[in-house]
């Protein structure tokens, strides 16, 4: 482990951003996310770039619109109730078609909630989150390294499909420290957008970004248009991470923090001599169905292991079309629960109990 | 001989404003300062959510449109992406001194150096005619029927005196548009505000007071007359700060 | 082998730190590993704890809800984490600052007054080094080897003047004889 260094989730993903050759990041610290906007307020200024901390959650996103309207990478960070208020600015970037990286390091919720890790905003972060038709990339890292390597992938995605990424982590993650390793620093070379504002220094037309269409045939097209650039995302680049799955029986489905724990669960359950394996979606959005959909042809039952009431079985189920019973094992509020919780679960699962 | 043309920095799209609507002076006031300082090419313009909400279409230079108050915003992430850019903000009375006052003012507190052109006609057109933050007392609009009450609804926002206040801004300025002389003032006015700009002064705000002549209820000429009335006794124009021209005062 | 290592105790008494010093010890010797804060405004004066895992095979959950050692500075702490140590396991208690045995039997019980020795010798905010120095004493989960190294990269350019002196103290926890 030569090349590696111990860091914070959150540290790991403000360094990665900057080698990434992100230059402006825009902020307001809430916990469990503030490591971010500390790490990016030291280093910004070392690489010449931008940090600013804002007025508030809704003026750092709308500021993010602004840098990402240049065509430059950007970025911003929060935990849940900040991201909330950042859903404006999120359905305005989506809708102009530029690309951007937002983080949530998510702590528990509805309102101001608590300050311990959870994943209730899946819902929010994969369905749309703002008004609107659209959809981000939302990708779940489940160890520091991840962190690292996802906020990289992220603005590479944004960037290809000119659409808003957001990395939706939670507080262990972004609290917790394990060696990481980082991609060697890009070199931040700015290529001209053909659709950015730049200045048209009076030699093309002007470009707009916007995302206002008082014509309902426009708009509707410009959806339609988006919808299929969607469709496209979801055939290429659904990720997951399939653990003992080759000759499984029952499928442990978690992502995230919670997928870290149900893997000490399959290990113990597999010691039982239960054939368990583990599949991790790594990208919520798109969410990896296909292989949900053949995992469902061999597999007798899955459990949906997660930090909330019950949000990503929704997208098991549909992925599965309902064909096995899907069992819940979850904590909320900022509880995590035991690799044992999760071995009860698969028990259950295992014993004939799931309906 | 003087010849009367549209500023180079207008395009040719027919602006969509009322009969009568100051807009069009403004938006012709703010295109020639680009024409005369020559930065066509290198601005950038925001546009607000409210009736200039498509000045996107009618200025040459690259444009956005921004989320409703959060111009300020998002200018200062293209200023900051862009520093040799010049980027202007266009904002109503809703939009800058309501939902984005939050932005307003801490875009002028960071002296974040952009240009914001403030329309103030005291009522929200684009949706028909409301209450505004900068309506005045007694004001009779469709979401205040019976007249602006301050006992509930609050008194106006001077938006130039309370920017004024803070020590960040650069250049805070009041002007109004209803007669020629007010009009050649307020040209001049604007084209410092971008001037400031393009020396790294900072933050320069121009309230520009308007009318709103169909919201109003009035004629054109009856408006403007509102505007000699009652709109610049309750709003002053003025130079309300210029930290440059304090500074140099002072060093004489 | 896989070890799961929980500190706790008050906030400002190093909690964090000396699961940081083991980490960094975990990292220089290729293991792999994960340290684990709690975190929030609890924090402040309030209980810490920190959970570290160390071990020869990618590190799953950092979650110890079940320690191998258990480390405690405070009498809540004992209170809340002697049962779920896993038998077998080693718990090491400050004994300036609990007063109480460890009740369990199947466990290893190991006491060191670390606060008063940090006291005598002047080092009063160092008993947190003075247990890991016992600690490695008494398990092989990290080696006393190298301590030097792990120590700098725990310790910031800007205290280095504490550099020596967090030597000094977990070397006083491992030489520690019971009088």
């Amino acid at each position: 482990m030569a090349n590696k260094v111990l860091m914070k989730g959150n540290e790991a993903i403000a360094e990665a951003a900057i080698r990434a050759g992100c230059r402006h990041y825009f902020g307001y610290p809430i916990t469990p996310q503030t490591e971010v906007a500390a790490y990016m307020a030291k280093r910004m200024p070392k690489v010449g770039g931008t940090f600013l901390q804002a007025e508030s959650e809704v003026a750092a996103i709308n500021m993010v619109y602004g840098v990402a309207s240049t065509g430059r990478r950007v970025m911003t960070s929060s935990s849940s109730p900040g991201i909330s208020l950042k859903q404006e600015g999120i359905s305005y970037i989506a809708g102009s078609d530029l690309p951007c990286l937002v983080v949530n390091v998510q702590r528990g919720g509805p309102g101001l909630g608590g300050i311990q890790p959870s994943q209730s905003d899946y819902f929010q972060a994969t369905k749309g989150g703002g008004h609107g038709d659209y959809h981000l990339i939302v990708l779940a890292p489940s160890s520091v390294q991840e962190m690292a390597d996802m906020t990289t992938l992220a603005f590479e995605l944004a960037d290809k499909y000119r659409m808003p990424a957001m990395l939706l982590a939670d507080g262990t993650i972004g609290q917790m420290m394990e060696p990481v390793e980082l991609a060697e620093p890009e070199e931040v070379v700015f290529t001209e957008k053909d659709w950015a504002v730049t200045g048209t220094k009076m030699q093309r037309k002007h470009h707009i970004v916007n995302s206002l269409y008082l014509n309902p045939e426009v708009l509707e097209q410009k959806n339609m248009e988006r919808f299929a650039r969607y469709a496209e995302i979801e055939k290429e680049e659904a990720r997951y991470e399939s653990f003992l799955m080759e000759d499984a029986e029952y499928c442990v489905v978690a992502f995230g923090i919670a997928a870290r724990v149900s893997k000490n669960a399959v290990v113990a359950a597999r010691k039982e001599g239960i054939k368990v394996g583990l599949i991790r979606p790594i990208t919520l959005w798109p969410f990896p169905k296909e292989v949900m959909a053949k995992a469902a042809d061999r597999v007798k039952g899955f459990v949906s292991v997660e930090l909330s009431m019950g949000q990503m079985i929704e997208d098991v189920k549909l992925s599965i079309e309902c064909r096995r019973p899907v069992l819940l094992c979850n904590r909320t509020g900022g509880m995590i629960m035991s690799p044992d919780e999760v071995l009860n679960s698969i028990r259950a699962l295992c014993g004939g109990e799931a309906k | 001989m003087i010849v009367f043309e549209k500023p180079k920095s207008l395009t040719d799209k027919e602006f969509h404003y009322c009969p009568g609507c100051p807009h069009g002076i403004i938006h012709r006031l703010v295109a020639e300062a680009i024409d005369t300082l020559g930065i066509e090419g290198i601005t950038i313009g925001v546009a607000p959510v409210g009736c200039a909400v498509m000045a996107y279409d009618y200025f040459t230079c690259d444009m956005v449109e921004a989320a409703h108050g959060r111009a300020p915003a998002m200018a200062t992430g293209i200023k900051r992406s862009l520093p040799e850019n010049i980027v202007f903000t266009y904002q109503g009375d809703g939009d800058l001194a309501s939902i984005g006052m939050a932005e307003t003012v801490h875009a002028a507190t960071r002296n974040e150096n952009i240009t914001v052109i403030f329309v103030n006609n005291a009522i929200y057109g684009m949706t028909g005619g409301q209450m505004a933050p900068t309506s005045l007392p007694g004001q009779i609009t469709q979401t205040s029927p019976y007249g602006r009450d301050v006992k509930t609804a609050g008194y106006p926002v001077k938006v130039a005196e309370l920017l004024s206040s803070l020590d960040g801004p650069e250049f805070i300025a009041r002007v109004a548009v209803n007669n020629v002389k007010n009009v050649r003032n307020a040209k001049k006015v604007i084209q410092k505000a971008f001037e400031n700009q393009i020396q790294n002064k900072g933050f320069s705000l121009v309230e520009v007071i308007s009318a709103c002549p169909t919201n109003w209820g009035m004629t054109p000429v009856n408006a403007l007359k509102w505007v000699e009335d009652n709109m610049i006794p309750y709003y002053p124009l003025g130079i309300y700060k210029d930290k440059s021209a304090q500074k140099e005062a002072e060093n004489k | 082998m896989t070890t799961q290592i929980l500190i706790a105790g008050f906030g400002g008494q190093g909690i964090l730190f000396a699961g940081k010093f083991l980490a960094n010890k975990g990292m220089l010797e290729g293991r792999y590993l994960s340290w684990l804060p709690s975190y929030g405004p609890e924090m402040r004066g309030g209980t810490a704890n920190c959970s570290v895992v160390l071990s020869d095979d990618p590190v799953g959950s950092p979650i110890v809800n079940h320690p191998d050692v258990l480390i405690v500075m405070n009498l809540p702490s004992l209170d809340k984490y002697e049962d779920a140590v896993v038998p077998g396991g080693t718990i090491f208690v400050d004994s300036t600052l609990i007063e109480r045995k460890v009740n369990r039997q199947d466990v290893k019980s190991i006491y060191i007054p670390a606060t008063k020795i940090a006291q005598q010798n002047g080092i009063p905010t160092l008993a947190n080094m003075i247990l890991l120095g016992k600690v490695m004493k008494e398990t092989e989960f990290v080696s006393y080897q190298g301590i030097e190294e792990a120590v700098r990269s725990v310790v910031s350019a800007k205290h280095a003047d504490l550099y020596e002196l967090n030597l000094k103290a977990i070397r006083m926890g491992y030489e520690y004889q019971e009088q």
